[in-house]
């Protein structure tokens, strides 16, 4: 498979701190499915960020989609974006907005007829178990439906990427499986999903899954080969 | 890559109208409103000034002050042959005793003037065209049958008045630049002010793969709004005061106050100045928006 992502000694550090993210190197092959695990503060978060271009590293290089994208232009961001779809840890919903609205901006970002928005909506909506909230607006919305309409916003445009942060945090159990079912499918369709999580009950769940960690800012795994559970584990994949 | 602008019925939402206090509205309500008075103002002074130049253009009077009447008499009617021959000349006609009489009455008195008072005989003059070529051509000529003609040009009477119009039109015309600079700052204030309320949502919309233009967009397109309603309402405003002013001048019978009307094309440009605006607050909340996003990564 080809690889879609590739990070070489990136490094990122948050104005005259320490670095946030050292020497980091991996890389995603496409259409395959990744946890990134590791205790809070180990630069999960910042790790993602760099991956759907909303910061840019202080060192090293990261290639997306063949390019460089350290260097990649601001007005080539956009297109770059629309190809990743993103479940932010706090959501980020746009709080105005119904669910069926939250759901819909990425296909109106990218220029979707309206009279082709509607289908797609109602179908992520069926898909997330929200569809009686269509009007609902995000703080009449509990923290399980928030994060399901932002789910269902990032990958209702079949992007080439989906990075998830804690996209379980906040749902039970069974939501959570039903979920991650969710992101199994997009897999299936050809998209290289990352779940970043603390959630170690999830990682089993997906057989063909890659796992990296991350602890203080180093991957444990610089060639992002590790497979959970593990291979000399009882019930390992390998 | 499309860039295509969100549609409208959605675009509408993503801003969350609700929060604004729609003070810009109001804000531009009252800018229209003092800039239409002021440009009708300059259109009203401009027009009333061309007509002053249309009325006076040209025209002379010709005095012949000679003390002997039979003199004054024979040059007067030589001056008239001299000019009612010259092709520069549209127009020479004696002005009437009676009428000079009525003229002076109110520093002679109610009483006939004396008949033997030497007052000059005075000629009124069209000119084909009003250059000093034409003026100088008639001097000469009157001079020549009479050399103590005295030409008095109508324009040189009025100079002062048309100066004064003058400065009053480009002192109105300096408002309405002013105005319009002063729009341009309040929606760069009010555009800027805008994204960082909505700083979060265009976050999103960053993230969600949305371009610099189709977030500028959305602001253009709502201070546009904003400036068209709160314009059209400023205007409907200032024309009524207008259009008040203009029936009390009419109503003071004054040849000079009356000139200043505003013609049909003076109420298209007030008409238009809304408009105007809303575009000039469009360009200046793009460019503040698109300045500002540069900074976003």
């Amino acid at each position: 498979m080809a690889n879609i992502v590739q990070f070489e000694n990136v490094g990122l550090r948050y104005g005259t701190g320490q670095e946030t993210l050292s020497d980091v190197s991996f890389t995603l092959s496409t259409g395959a499915f990744y946890f990134l695990t590791g205790a809070s503060g180990a630069g999960k978060t910042s790790l993602l960020k760099l991956l759907y271009l909303a910061q840019r590293p202080t060192r090293g290089s990261i290639r997306l989609f063949g390019e460089d994208a350290v260097t990649l232009p601001r007005s080539r961001l956009p297109g770059f974006r629309r190809r990743i779809g993103v479940v932010f840890q706090d959501f980020r919903l746009v709080p105005h907005l119904s669910a069926y609205d939250n759901i819909a901006l990425p296909l109106r970002v990218s220029g979707v007829p309206e009279s082709d928005v509607e289908a797609p909506v109602r179908e992520m909506l069926a898909w997330v178990g929200l569809s009686d909230r269509v009007d609902a607006k995000p703080p009449t919305l509990s923290g399980g439906e928030q994060q399901r309409v932002a789910i269902a916003r990032a990958v209702i445009g079949r992007p080439e990427i989906l990075v998830a942060d804690e996209p379980t945090g906040n749902v039970d159990p069974d939501m959570a499986e039903r979920l991650l079912h969710l992101f199994d499918s997009l897999n299936r369709l050809g998209t290289t999903v990352v779940v970043a999580t603390h959630d170690f009950h999830l990682l089993g769940r997906i057989q063909k899954a890659h796992m990296m960690r991350l602890d203080h800012g180093r991957l444990l795994d610089p060639t992002g080969s590790l497979r959970f559970p593990p291979p000399n584990a009882p019930g390992g994949s390998e | 890559m499309s860039v295509k602008v969100i549609a409208t019925a959605a675009d509408r939402r993503l801003l969350d109208e609700s929060r604004g206090t729609r003070a810009m509205t109001w804000i531009m309500a009252i800018m229209l409103f003092l800039t239409v008075l002021a440009a009708a103002l300059g259109l009203g002074t401009l027009g009333a000034a061309a007509l002053l130049d249309r009325q006076l253009a040209g025209r002379l009077t010709v005095q012949i002050v000679e003390a002997v009447e039979s003199k004054r008499l024979d040059q007067t009617q030589r001056a008239l042959a001299v000019l009612r021959t010259d092709p520069v000349v549209t127009r020479a006609v004696e002005v009437d005793r009676a009428k000079l009489t009525t003229l002076l009455r109110p520093w002679l008195g109610a009483d006939e003037a004396d008949p033997d008072l030497p007052i000059p005989a005075m000629i009124d003059v069209d000119l084909r065209a009003a250059s000093d070529a034409a003026v100088a051509r008639v001097r000469d000529g009157v001079r020549a049958v009479a050399p103590s003609a005295r030409i008095d040009r109508h324009e040189s009477w009025m100079s002062p008045v048309r100066s004064f119009m003058g400065m009053v039109t480009l002192l109105a015309a300096g408002l309405v630049l002013l105005m319009a600079a002063a729009t341009a700052a309040v929606v760069i204030l009010a555009a800027r002010a805008g994204l960082e309320t909505h700083r979060d949502t265009i976050e999103v919309l960053h993230m969600l793969g949305s371009t610099d233009v189709q977030v500028a967009r959305l602001f253009q397109r709502r201070i546009a709004l904003d400036t068209l309603i709160g314009g059209v309402l400023g205007t409907i405003g200032a024309v009524g005061v207008v259009l008040l002013v203009g029936w009390q001048l009419t109503t003071l019978g004054s040849d000079l106050l009356g000139g200043l009307s505003l013609g049909t094309r003076d109420w298209v440009l007030l008409g238009a100045l809304p408009f105007a605006f809303a575009v000039l607050a469009t360009l200046a909340a793009r460019q503040a928006v698109l300045g500002a996003l540069g900074r976003y990564l």
